[in-house]
């Protein structure tokens, strides 16, 4: 095995692992108590999805909209797996396993060492995959901790938190004039709703305009 | 109610990893799809930046909010670190409270 894939992985299960203090503030000053904080960082441990069950719950959104948004953001992972089965080839337990730390990082450095062949690719899946579940679960303690001793959300300016950290995860996305539009229609849409629906399910139906944008364009 | 999102949210989206490293590759490899796939996080992360900026129940507000994600997409042009971004905007956010 190389250094890099060892190097490349440490890095970035720590630096990716820190943003857990960030979603353990969000999410206790969105109302969601210490125990559900890090039960969401232990048993979905998928970023964009946690926030946005956070999100949506801390807007007044009822349970099954905080369900259905954070399922629609945790579809890729979906895909992220049936890229890296054939590159992992496992079964039973190591297979549950695997599910479990397949995020955008592990998958991502997977595949930046798969052309130095199968071996380095699956050690840096699984390093990075165990590494950021433990950095992000240990960070979000940390975090959901610490928010829950500075009591008022807003008097600490934890109200512009969570917004931020979305267009966090929303910014490298943007890297086509396509996902731009995207982005922009999604954004009038959820506005244009927000005073029409209950809180949650404008940001459902902007699940619409991917399936219309990608279904429509020609490849 | 907030044990039921957190508990069926973790479920399917394990579901989804398992699901996806047990099927055939080439069931998801049908360009259309997986474009539309690459797009879903795309469009739904845009929402929540829109309401979670602007949006107080069903209402559209204008407030410290705004000046915190402002800031935020500063940080990000000039690629400051994900942490320093958001540092970034909650201390504005709270700034803007305390005036």
């Amino acid at each position: 095995m190389s250094r890099a894939v060892i190097r490349d992985s440490l890095s970035i299960s720590i630096a990716v692992g820190s943003y857990g203090a960030a979603f353990g503030v969000a999410s206790v000053a969105a109302g969601l108590s210490i125990a559900q904080t890090c039960a969401l960082s232990l048993l979905l441990f998928s970023g964009a999805s946690q926030f946005a069950v956070a999100g949506v719950l801390g807007a007044g959104g009822s349970a099954l909209s905080a369900i259905a948004a954070s399922a629609l953001l945790a579809l890729r992972n979906g895909f992220y797996g049936a890229r890296m089965a054939p590159l992992l080839q496992v079964r039973g337990l190591k297979r549950l396993l695997a599910s479990q730390i397949t995020i955008d990082e592990s998958t991502a450095i997977a595949l930046a060492h798969e052309s130095k062949g199968a071996a380095d690719a699956r050690k840096g899946f699984w390093l990075t995959g165990v590494g950021i579940y433990f950095f992000w679960n240990l960070a979000t303690l940390l975090g959901a901790l610490g928010a829950n001793a500075l009591g008022d959300p807003a008097q600490w300016g934890l109200d512009a938190t969570i917004p931020a950290a979305f267009l966090g995860l929303l910014w490298p996305r943007l890297t086509s004039q396509l996902a731009r539009v995207v982005a922009i229609s999604a954004v009038a849409l959820a506005l244009i709703l927000t005073p029409l629906l209950t809180p949650g399910l404008p940001i459902i139906a902007c699940v619409l305009i991917p399936l219309i944008a990608g279904w429509r364009m020609r490849s | 109610m907030i044990w039921m999102a957190v508990l069926g949210a973790s479920a399917l989206a394990f579901a989804f990893k398992f699901i996806g490293q047990s099927i055939p590759q080439s069931l998801l490899a049908n360009p259309r799809i997986s474009r539309i796939a690459d797009l879903i996080p795309t469009a739904l992360l845009a929402g929540l930046v829109a309401v979670q900026t602007f949006a107080t129940k069903t209402e559209l507000v204008i407030d410290q909010r705004l000046a915190g994600v402002a800031v935020a997409a500063i940080a990000l042009y000039l690629r400051a670190n994900f942490l320093i971004m958001l540092l970034a905007a909650t201390l504005t956010s709270a700034l803007l409270h305390q005036l």
